[in-house]
This record gives C-alpha cells, sequence and structure tokens, in this order.
C-alpha cells in the first residue's frame, strides 16, 4: 500500500545549520498495517510524514502508495488519497464555520460539477449518524460553529473528516498530545474503532510507549533519519514496555533520558 | 434634506456590489484587497465605452467581465509569484490606471455618457417613472440579482471551500484542495461585483472619470464596518446584505454630515478613515478598560 524507498531530505543544505533529517529511510506497509511509530525528538517522525504527504519534495528515494509514483506530486494532489491529523486541535479544522459545514468540506470535495450544493438533505443525515457514533453528543449541535468545541471534541470531528471519505493512508501525527488523559484515551478509542472498521493503513506516531504497543500490528522505532526498530508478528506479541525501552537502549548503544518518552 | 437622503440612498445602491465585494474579501478571504480602487474605475471606464456605444445592458455584464480579469491579475500575483496581498492589490490598481486611461479613448481622462440610453433612462421611457424612482428601482434590482447568485455561490460546495480558505488554509490542503485556486476565484469574484458597481455609477451620474475610484477601498472598509455594527455578524446571508445595508447607511452619515455643516466635502476620506480607525480599535480598547477594571477591582480588594 505505502512504499517508502531510500528517502533522503536535508535542511538548510550547505549551511551551518545544515541538518539531515532523512537518511535512506525505507518503509513497506500493507494494506490493513496499522503502525505505531516511535522515537525521540528530532529522529525524523514527523519528517518522515511531510515527505509522505508531500510537504516538501524528498531530495532522494521514491514514494509510492496503492501502486501511484507519488515521488513528485504536490501536497494537494496527494491529499486525495491520505488523512492526516496533526497535534494541534487547531490546525484541522476551520473555526468559524459549522461541523456540518467542516464535515462537507471533504465529504463534497468528490461530486461531480462545480456548483452543486456543499450540504444536501442526505448528507446533513449521514454527518448526523456519523457524528452520533462518537457519542459526545455533537449530532445535536451540527450547525455550531466548530471554533466553540473543545479540543478533544475538535479532534474528533478532524478524525471523522480526515476519514469520512476513506482514506488510503492516514497519518496520526502525535493526535493525542495535547488532550488531557481521560480525552486523549476516549480519542484513540475512537482512532481504533475508525480504523479497524475502515481497514485504513495507518501510521500513528505516540510518545506513549505504552499505546504505542497497545494499538496497531507493527511498531517501528525511528533515530537519526532511518528505521532502527521494525517490530511485527510474535516479537511484538511478547513486547513490554520494559523490553521496548531496552531494545531501544541497545540501538542507541547510549543511557536512555528522553523525559518526553513516557513510562506509563 | 429629504432629497439629500434619497440622493444618499441611491447612491449607497450603486455602491452597494462594491461594498459587497470588499466583503467578500476582507472578511471572508480576510485579506485587504486594494485593488478596488482601480477595478471600481475599471467598470466606469469599459461601461462609459459601451454605454456611448448603444449597448447599456452589456456595459454593465462586460464591466463585471473586466473586474474578473482585474482581481485574476492580483490573484495571480498573489499565488503564483507570492506578492503579499496588499502590494499585489497595490500593483494591479497602479497598472489599471493606465488601462482605464487606454480605455477611455486613448488617455482621455473623463469621458461623459450625457445622451446616450442607459438602464436608468431605459425604465423612464418604459414606465414613465420618474428619474429618482428609476435610479432606485434598476440599482435596488440589480443589487438583488447579484446577491441572491453570490448568495447561491457560497451555498455551493466551492463557495465553502473558500470560506475555509480564509478560516484555515492548512485544513484545506489537507483536504486535496488547492487554496490558492480558492484565493483566486474569490479575487476575482470580488472585483468583479466592483467593476459592476463602477459601471452602475457611470450610468448614474453619466460620465466616467479616471480618478474617480480613489480612495473607494477606504470607503469599501468603512461601509463594511458600518453594516456589520447594524446588522451583527450573524453569518454569511446576513453579511451580504449588511454590506448592501452599510453602503446606504454610509452615503446616509455623510450626507447628513455635509449637509448639517459637519465638515467641508473634502473631509470625506479623513472620516472615513476615522470610522474604520474607531471601529477596529474598539475591540482593543475595550479589552483594555476591561483589564483596567479588574486591576483596580482586586486591588480594592486587597486594600
Amino acid at each position: 500500500m505505502l512504499e517508502l524507498t531510500n528517502l533522503h531530505k536535508t535542511f538548510a543544505a550547505g549551511t551551518p545549520n545544515e541538518k539531515k533529517a532523512l537518511k535512506g529511510l525505507s518503509l513497506s506497509l500493507d494494506a490493513g498495517d496499522f503502525v505505531t511509530v516511535i522515537g525521540s525528538n528530532g529522529a525524523g517522525k514527523s519528517t518522515m510524514f511531510n515527505a509522505i504527504a508531500g510537504t516538501f519534495i524528498t531530495d532522494e528515494g521514491k514514494i509510492v502508495i496503492d501502486g501511484e509514483d507519488m515521488t513528485f506530486k504536490p501536497d494537494t494532489y496527494r491529499a486525495k488519497c491520505i488523512g492526516r491529523i496533526f497535534q494541534d486541535p487547531m490546525k484541522g479544522s476551520a473555526p468559524s464555520l459549522s461541523i456540518e459545514q467542516n464535515l462537507a468540506i471533504p465529504y463534497s470535495s468528490t461530486k461531480k460539477g462545480i456548483f452543486h450544493r456543499a450540504i444536501s438533505k442526505k448528507d446533513r443525515e449521514y454527518f448526523r449518524e456519523v457524528l452520533s457514533k462518537l457519542d459526545m453528543g455533537l449530532e445535536d449541535r451540527m450547525n455550531v460553529p466548530i471554533g466553540t468545541l473543545s479540543g478533544g471534541q475538535r479532534q474528533a470531528v478532524t478524525l471523522l473528516m480526515a476519514t469520512i471519505l476513506t482514506p488510503k493512508i492516514l497519518l496520526l501525527d502525535e493526535h493525542t498530545a495535547a488532550l488531557d488523559p481521560l480525552t486523549a484515551e476516549k480519542v484513540l478509542a475512537i482512532t481504533k474503532e475508525i480504523v479497524e472498521t475502515k481497514k485504513i493503513t495507518t501510521l500513528m506516531i505516540t510518545h506513549n510507549i505504552a499505546s504505542a504497543i497497545e494499538l496497531g500490528n507493527r511498531t517501528i522505532l525511528l533515530d537519526d533519519g532511518k528505521i532502527v526498530l521494525d517490530l511485527k508478528g510474535d516479537e511484538r506479541k511478547n513486547l513490554t514496555v520494559d523490553s521496548l525501552l531496552k531494545m531501544y537502549r541497545e540501538v542507541k548503544g547510549k543511557s536512555f533520558d528522553n523525559d518526553r518518552m513516557l513510562l506509563s | 434634506m429629504v432629497n439629500q437622503i434619497i440622493g444618499a440612498v441611491e447612491l449607497g445602491l450603486v455602491y452597494g456590489l462594491m461594498v459587497l465585494g470588499v466583503f467578500i474579501t476582507f472578511r471572508i478571504l480576510k485579506i485587504p484587497d486594494l485593488t478596488v480602487d482601480g477595478s471600481v474605475t475599471l467598470g466606469m471606464a469599459v461601461c462609459a465605452m459601451l454605454t456611448n456605444a448603444g449597448h447599456p445592458l452589456l456595459a454593465i455584464i462586460i464591466a463585471f467581465i473586466a473586474g474578473l480579469c482585474a482581481g485574476s491579475v492580483t490573484g495571480f500575483f498573489q499565488t503564483k509569484i507570492h506578492i503579499p496581498p496588499i502590494l499585489a492589490g497595490i500593483l494591479t490598481m497602479s497598472g489599471l490606471y493606465s488601462i482605464n486611461l487606454k480605455i477611455m479613448s486613448d488617455g482621455k481622462p473623463n469621458i461623459s455618457i450625457l445622451g446616450s440610453d442607459t438602464l436608468y433612462s431605459n425604465l423612464m421611457q418604459l414606465t414613465g417613472c420618474s428619474k429618482h424612482t428609476a435610479y432606485l428601482i434598476v440599482s435596488l434590482i440589480i443589487c438583488v440579482i447579484v446577491l441572491i447568485a453570490v448568495e447561491f455561490f457560497f451555498k455551493t460546495h466551492l463557495g465553502l471551500c473558500i470560506c475555509a480558505t480564509g478560516d484555515n488554509e492548512d485544513m484545506v490542503r489537507a483536504t486535496s484542495i488547492d487554496p490558492n485556486k480558492m484565493k483566486w476565484i474569490a479575487l476575482a469574484l470580488a472585483n468583479g461585483c466592483v467593476a459592476l458597481s463602477g459601471a452602475m455609477y457611470t450610468q448614474y451620474m453619466g460620465y466616467a472619470d479616471v480618478t474617480a475610484g480613489s480612495g473607494t477601498i477606504v470607503v469599501g472598509f468603512a461601509s463594511v464596518i458600518i453594516g456589520e455594527t447594524i446588522c451583527g455578524k450573524r453569518g454569511l446571508s446576513v453579511g451580504f446584505i449588511s454590506a448592501i445595508v452599510g453602503s446606504v447607511a454610509y452615503r446616509i452619515i455623510i450626507a447628513i454630515a455635509i449637509k448639517t455643516n459637519l465638515f467641508p466635502t473634502y473631509f470625506l476620506k479623513l472620516v472615513s478613515v476615522i470610522i474604520i480607525a474607531i471601529a477596529l480599535g474598539l475591540g482593543p480598547v475595550r479589552a483594555a478598560f476591561a483589564a483596567k477594571r479588574n486591576k483596580t477591582r482586586r486591588q480594592k480588594a486587597n486594600a
């Protein structure tokens, strides 16, 4: 479904601030894979997501999504098959538009013709149905500007927006990191539910080792612009927080003291 | 006095669509578009030439299309060569000055259309109504038609995406819609409305003048703000109507101020600027007062 081959990206090349963010990163995902991505700050996790989403064009390497070569395609083209959610709940929706208008933007974008109505009666019923599944009471507040919702509610709606037309790849960039623990748990549960029912190939960055192990069927660890650990199948089944941290230490070959790696 | 008020309402309706155009860029796209000064004159120039050629209705339609093109140029500057929005507008506006002179019979600074048929004179001949009735009815009909069209447009998916672009560009980009295209379309549409308004002005006043557009953007901003004060900020549909209401209200305020010798006519632009500054300054001033009150209240409580 997703093939990343030998990706390289250097920022500010040739200056004293030169930063090699990706150094030959390769990754191959099967359809329906749910991969959790861990690694310390600056390891290249978000850079990998930006490369996949087309925020920048990579210096070297190849990106193939579902058989289509995306290496040189612009971000707006790739967005047709990629859903992406950021850490900041404010980033994923238009605050002054209502909940239903926000949902209509991705949902109606594939309808034919340019002057079709943004929201039909049928759309509205469908939105009500998907919103009620969130169990947040949002289905009765569809005309409320989304800027008035809480961060957790906004992130949940953003998740719906990203998946309302089933994307081929879903990129979750620490999408629960800005939420309180209870809300984070709820949004994670919704994420799991949507990804599993729609069978979306998903990459999720997290700093929570426990949820990295618990969710999904595969875990990769990034360090210094490369994938250094790739755990799946039986090897992953017996994984615990401690054993994963131990592996990480071995890979790094030094003591592991990143305070953002939460031992929860 | 009544005559002045009627005149103000007429002029307010004629300029209503200009304010609608400013509303689209300033409030929906959240970009102050300075193309307006040029595109309103472009509408006047195109309309004067075609009205004198004997096509009053075509004159207004072509003026609208000319405005679309002017807006597209600004859109091109902004999105393709990444010129900052304010400068992009200024460039188009300055360029249009020459183009407007070229359109007006190769460099004449003003053109009279007295004697030629206009939409207003057509209605007068057709129904035998008075001059002022014709002014009001024709302007009102054009405003309502454009309002309905714009209202319909912003109910479509394309319109929704334009609203979202002004609100959160990253989100639009993430849903595979090109925000640059949206900006482009909105700028074109807005300047189309502005030029259409310029065309109505020419037929209403009976002439086109290459300098008649200068300062229009300031009037536009002031009218948008006055309209919002009267109608409140209650969604897009109300917003479109508030643009027209604001335009009329602005002209009435000015007419009363001049009639009562509050200030001489040449103070118009300064007064507009003061209205805008006060309206935009209201928010920060309120916040400062609230902070001050909070402080004194707690100091008293502690004392």
